[in-house]
């Protein structure tokens, strides 16, 4: 009997670790676009939660001007690399893209990804890249680095993971173009689909100019280093890509939650649909000043004439895309003025996060004007922070909404609301202070070196807010381990909503739709239920 | 409650490697442009002397003891001109259902991307410079570096394409024709290529 047991035991044992094994290296070689997105956004998530340690600590040395309290002085200028490389290329970039790799195929009324190995090879080829580059950082390597292997190293792995996150962004870009359900032309593409269009284009058109500009240094700090000023000029050649408003590239998707989310959260059709594209649209706009890497600032000296001759590219370069955000937010109240609001923990997300990335965009247009005197101070980082920090609250946001449809498990709404209001306390803890700072004239990626009587302050407040946010995407992710595995039943519709993913069952199925629907308007499932009570139609 | 939408006939493909393709070639283009943009702003910034004849400014931007092997350069844009016409032929052979011409044509594309980078092997070798020996240098290998790898690509291209036609895929146009595309696209970037780097100097 004894002998009967050991067996079964073992087994059994066997069994389980060839099930784990099993269920690995299919996580591993998945083509499932689903779970694609799900590698990207967890992955992010928990690059967030590193982010916000590491800018914790940063501001806690940057309490004290005068010396060094924790950090050790050579290690500086690796940890702001490391930092501002995390903000965009760890958080908010892959964070966007596995939302849109996850959720557009179903919005779009389609069975699979168009090159959903691309996707998975972006995927891995990010990760893999985002690893290297943090470890050649870590070794002395990157921006400044003395240790000459690991600054070629940072180079290489930073190229590797631009071209991830443009294998990734061609694959969304190509569902978008060819892969609608019947009917759906592109004006009734869904509108965080079409911000996924619009998002991956910019990030096609931009990251390859990082690219080409990394082949240049590479070639030239391996061998040469006669041309591009070896490893200190690093970041005067590709610093434009961790700045502003290359973030705006990746916080295109972000104002595409606020415009999708809006109409359903009041139950109404988008009233001037067509305006919220353009809207959406002229964010990515980004790309223009991305793309040439070049800043129109406004010196506002000389005559009437000159002036104006300033504002016209500072406003092009600049102004559009806050001008997009703006159009998308007064449709959204014009949606909400239409029906009857019924605000989700996802909508509050996504509205105060898109007014942060707002925020960010008006302290990046300020620090370019010249009597503001704020460039090269912490106001540009406080406008990075604004970005990416308003961007991380729309994902989770995000994740809120469309997690029932990857889980099939909704997240407490109670507890969700909690943690919207933590992190816009968060988001502006940390960047405001750097605004004030800016103003004072503290200087931006450095931890000494300026003074002025409410330095310890400002900065304090700032590490608060950093570790507010730590505390925020650490208790969002506990939350969603707990409710997506062993949470409520969501429902296939929960949130009453207009788009196609919404008439499959929760979670989507292996292949999402056992039959191609057609698609007769913007808003397909209100063509098929009773209108909402109180809501125009 | 699962909502029921009125069902459709499965769609027909919408020529997914026709219209990634595009969307690559963007991304090549940009990457190019780039890359000259940067080229260009150090040519912008090398110093000027006038020429011996005081007739006209010269820029140093080219070492004087380089000699650019332009018989070898304009060989590769040659080349890729005609791979041009060749990847065309394919795509009217594939839409008259004519495997036989297909083939040959993308057989033909193969054998010129071989030939172009064996020109710009000869560019390399004919010029006898070292990737350390100064600013010009180090730039010129990584442009025209690049410019080998999307060559490469180009072979990979051809070669899958080529096996597919071979092997009977008779409904493959959309993928001959991204094939053209990549083709039309790789000659545009090198024409701008070949202006600045080869050409301008």
């Amino acid at each position: 009997m004894t002998t009967i047991h050991t067996n079964v035991d073992v087994t059994a044992a066997g069994s389980r670790a060839a099930s784990l094994v099993s269920v690995i290296a299919d996580w591993i070689t998945t083509a499932d676009h689903k779970k694609i997105g799900r590698l990207f956004i967890g992955s992010s998530l928990v690059a967030a939660v590193a982010t916000a340690v590491l800018a914790a600590f940063l501001g806690l040395e940057r309490m004290s001007a005068s010396s060094y309290s924790i950090l050790n002085g050579d290690s500086v200028v690796q940890l702001f690399a490391a930092y501002q490389f995390s903000l965009v290329y760890a958080i908010v970039a892959p964070l966007f893209i596995g939302l849109a790799i996850a959720v557009v195929p179903l919005q779009l009324g389609s069975r699979s990804l168009s090159y959903p190995r691309l996707a998975a090879f972006g995927f891995w080829a990010w990760a893999s890249g985002l690893i290297i580059t943090l470890a050649a950082l870590g070794a002395n390597g990157g921006p400044g680095g003395g240790n000459s292997n690991m600054v070629d190293l940072y180079l290489l792995a930073l190229g590797l993971v631009a071209l991830g996150l443009s294998a990734a962004s061609v694959s969304i870009a190509v569902t978008v173009l060819t892969s609608r359900a019947p009917g759906m032309s592109l004006l009734r593409t869904p509108m965080f689909s079409w911000s996924a269009l619009m998002g991956s284009m910019a990030t096609v058109l931009t990251l390859p100019v990082l690219i080409g500009t990394l082949a240049y240094l590479y070639v030239d700090h391996t061998y040469g280093r006669v041309a591009f000023g070896g490893n200190v000029d690093v970041t005067k050649w590709i610093g434009w890509s961790f700045n502003q408003p290359q973030t705006f590239i990746f916080a295109v998707m972000a104002v595409g939650v606020l415009a999708e989310l809006a109409p359903i959260v009041a139950g109404v059709r988008q009233p001037l649909r067509p305006i919220m594209l353009i809207g959406i649209t002229l964010v990515s706009t980004a790309a223009l000043g991305a793309a040439t890497q070049s800043t129109h600032a406004m010196s506002w000296t000389g005559t009437t004439s000159d002036k104006v001759q300033e504002f016209i590219p500072f406003a092009l370069f600049n102004l559009l895309p806050i001008l997009g955000v703006l159009i998308v937010l007064a449709l959204g109240g014009l949606a909400a003025k239409a029906g009857r609001v019924k605000p989700t923990a996802s909508f509050v997300f996504a509205f105060l996060g898109t007014g942060m990335i707002l925020v960010g965009m008006l302290v990046h247009a300020l620090s370019l004007i010249g009597p503001a005197a704020l460039a090269g101070t912490v106001a540009q980082e406080s406008s990075t922070l604004y970005v990416v920090y308003g961007a991380v609250m729309v994902a989770l946001g995000a994740i809120v909404h469309w997690g029932p449809k990857l889980w099939g498990r909704r997240l407490p709404e109670k507890q969700m609301f909690g943690l919207a209001a933590l992190s816009l306390v968060a988001t502006v803890l940390s960047s405001l202070p750097y605004v004030l700072a800016g103003f004072l004239d503290q200087p931006g990626n450095a931890v000494a070196g300026w003074s002025y009587d409410v330095s310890a302050l400002l900065n304090t407040v700032s590490t608060i807010g950093h570790a507010l946010m730590f505390i925020t995407v650490l208790g969002f992710i506990g939350l969603a381990f707990k409710h997506f595995t062993t949470g409520a039943l969501a429902g296939d519709d929960p949130w009453d909503a207009h788009s196609l993913e919404w008439s499959i069952p929760s979670p989507a199925p292996a292949g999402n739709f056992a039959d191609i629907a057609t698609v007769g308007s913007a808003e397909p499932l209100l063509d098929v239920k009773p209108a909402r009570q109180g809501a125009s139609a | 409650m699962t909502l029921t939408l009125a069902s459709a006939a499965t769609p027909a493909p919408k020529r997914q490697a026709l219209v990634a393709t595009a969307v690559a070639s963007a991304a090549i283009t940009m990457l190019m442009a780039g890359m000259l943009g940067v080229w260009l702003r150090f040519r912008a910034a090398a110093d000027t002397r006038m020429s011996s004849d005081g007739r006209k400014v010269i820029k140093d931007w080219l070492p004087s003891d380089i000699k650019i092997p332009e018989v070898s350069s304009n060989t590769m844009l040659a080349g890729l001109f005609f791979g041009c016409v060749m990847a065309q032929w394919a795509v009217y052979a594939a839409k008259r259902d004519d495997s036989s011409h297909r083939s040959v044509a993308l057989a033909v594309c193969l054998l010129m991307e071989v030939a172009i980078i064996n020109a710009q092997v000869a560019v390399y070798s004919q010029m006898k410079i070292g990737v350390t020996d100064g600013a010009y240098q180090t730039m010129f290998y990584a442009i025209t570096g690049v410019v080998v790898v999307l060559l490469a690509v180009g072979m990979a291209f051809t070669s899958v394409t080529w096996f597919r036609s071979v092997g009977g895929r008779d409904n493959d146009s959309h993928v001959v024709a991204a094939h053209a595309l990549y083709w039309y696209v790789l000659t545009a970037v090198f024409c701008a290529v070949w202006f600045v780097v080869y050409v301008q100097k």
